[in-house]
């Protein structure tokens, strides 16, 4: 074999190990900027979706823990307090003026008040709280069952999604929180609209007065400072489209790993 | 100077030649891996390496692993990754295991990002996928990499079993258990086998690989779908085998970082025993088996 036989081979695997790098560090950083590379990568957490939704029964419970087991504090992420003048004023009279206003395709309308939603059918659990980041904290939630909710106002055949309107003003300025959840998860006994948190009245900064418990998914589908409830058949027309605050900043709508 | 590093950089090179012409001219060829293996074996280095570097831009959203149920038991974390700021201003990085605190400014903690400036992070952008901080596209990368990785294992335990890959080259036969304590001693000495016996995996290669293929890569599956809080619904308390959620989350980590310390080990040994001719029968399938005259 010849010198240059040996150089130009040398030199084509050591070229290629060098643009394979390039390509893997470079290439990663250009393909998340893209619109249509990121909608492949998504397939996965849609696969992720339907197999989860296959392989987990429709009322599988979530873990429930002994008292003993509590955070000492329970974690406040994102808004602490809201910043909207109507929410401070609900809460400097201690959200007696509150109402829930639950609408939509159902049958009839409601409009609650706290006492009116303490008289609901309810439920106490002690549950594990997995925030997106990584982080878990224990706490005992106090609701009223949703689905008691959903079953009094009495659903349109067409009613596919719950959405969440919520009363806190996020970073950029204008935009509420808001999130949304199908029926399959709407009518599960643990989802709540949790009023107490550790035999207390729900403190602000987790979400006074009220917030959906969502077990079987991360935190930020449990969203806080719940102002309305929605029953809708498609939420494609709302907001970013994608059926949450976060989920139209690029997070999967379904959180369940 | 630059002409003293020239002529280092010439001189390594032409060793590196030598070593590929002697892997091409001398002994005989031996086709040692067969296609679907070698395809597997490279689809796991993309896969896996993918997966480790949006794993760790997940982890930094939220630096700290735990040994218990919940992060917030009145336990402190085992692990920490965090900046600090003195009086003047000036941040650093501190990574605290179990308690004692280490300088690591400028790879954990605070480090360049790709700027040039120093920031505060976990772990540093050279080694994240996307090198931002962007944990909602980390988690995409991450997820579907994950479906890849799970794909090509099942594609490649299937295939082992029906082409007997797994009993022919994978299984440790009697005679490999009882030249156990021989094979460990040649590892330390560096002493490969380069005649007819690099046909076969030696004992602790054969164990590595098991390890990794039947042990580190399904726990590490396993404590994926452990993280999910869907799955945990699934027979409600079975992450408590393992310690709870956020022992799970660090028995991820740990595993993650015991398949990069394999790695290392492996690549090192790709080298010392032959690194054209291995890499070749990699890409190609062929090795090139030295006959015994050559060999010492």
């Amino acid at each position: 074999m010849s010198n240059d036989d040996k150089l130009t081979r040398r030199g084509l695997i050591t070229r290629l190990l060098a643009s394979a790098s390039v390509l893997v560090l470079g290439g990663c950083e250009r393909l998340s900027e893209t619109t249509w590379f990121p909608k492949i990568l998504g397939l996965g957490e849609k696969a992720t979706y339907k197999t989860q939704r296959l392989v987990v029964p429709r009322k599988a419970m979530a873990q429930e823990f002994p008292a003993t087991e509590l955070s000492p504090q329970f974690r406040s992420n994102g808004t602490f307090m809201p910043s909207s003048p109507t929410y401070r004023a609900l809460a400097a009279r201690g959200f007696t003026d509150y109402r829930l206003e639950v609408g939509g395709l159902v049958e009839r309308p409601v409009t609650l008040t706290l006492p009116e939603i303490r008289k609901l059918p309810s439920r106490t659990q002690i549950t594990r709280h997995d925030c997106v980041e990584g982080w878990s904290a224990i706490g005992k939630w106090k609701g009223a069952r949703l689905s008691a909710l959903l079953e009094a106002v009495r659903l349109k055949p067409n009613a596919r999604y719950v959405v969440v309107y919520c009363a806190d003003p996020m970073e950029d300025g204008g935009s509420l929180y808001y999130e949304s959840i199908d029926l399959e998860d709407a009518f599960h006994p643990q989802t709540i609209l949790a009023y107490e948190l550790n035999g207390e009245p729900l403190p602000i900064k987790n979400g006074a007065p009220l917030r959906l418990r969502l077990e079987r998914q991360l935190g930020y589908k449990m969203a806080k400072y719940v102002m309305r409830l929605e029953i809708v058949e498609d939420f494609s027309g709302i907001a970013g489209g994608k059926g949450g605050y976060w989920e139209d900043r690029g997070y999967e709508w379904y959180a369940g790993i | 100077m630059a002409r003293r590093i020239d002529k280092t950089i010439n001189g390594r090179l032409r060793k590196i030649a030598k070593d590929f012409s002697r892997a091409l001219s001398s002994g005989y060829p031996y086709y040692r891996h067969s296609l679907p293996v070698r395809i597997m074996h490279w689809s796991n280095v993309v896969f896996l390496s993918i997966l480790l570097m949006s794993g760790l831009n997940i982890f930094n959203a939220h630096p700290a692993l735990y040994w218990s149920k919940s992060s917030y038991s009145g336990v402190p974390p085992i692990l920490e990754i965090r900046d600090q700021e003195n009086d003047k201003g000036k941040i650093s990085g501190v990574t605290r295991i179990l308690g004692h605190d280490f300088d690591t400014t400028g790879f954990l903690g605070t480090s360049r990002d790709p700027e040039g400036e120093l920031t505060e992070r976990g772990f540093p952008s050279w080694l994240t996928i996307p090198s931002l901080q962007w944990l909602a596209m980390a988690r995409r990368w991450h997820f579907f990499f994950a479906w890849l990785l799970v794909a090509n294992g099942i594609a490649f335990v299937t295939y082992s079993i029906v082409s007997r890959h797994l009993h022919h080259d994978l299984l440790p036969t009697r005679q490999d258990w009882r030249s156990i304590g021989r094979s460990i001693i040649d590892h330390l000495r560096f002493r490969f086998h380069k005649g007819e016996a690099a046909k076969r995996y030696n004992v602790l290669q054969k164990l590595a690989y098991l390890g990794v293929i039947f042990f580190l890569l399904p726990l590490m599956i396993l404590m994926g779908l452990g993280m999910s809080p869907a799955l945990d619904a699934f027979h409600p308390g079975w992450v408590d085998i393992f310690f709870g959620r956020q022992s799970i989350r660090t028995i991820h980590f740990v595993v993650a970082l015991a398949l990069v310390l394999f790695v290392i080990v492996h690549v090192f040994e790709v080298i010392v025993s032959g690194f054209w001719n291995n890499l070749r029968s990699m890409i190609t399938g062929c090795y090139r088996v030295e006959s015994e005259a050559d060999h010492e």
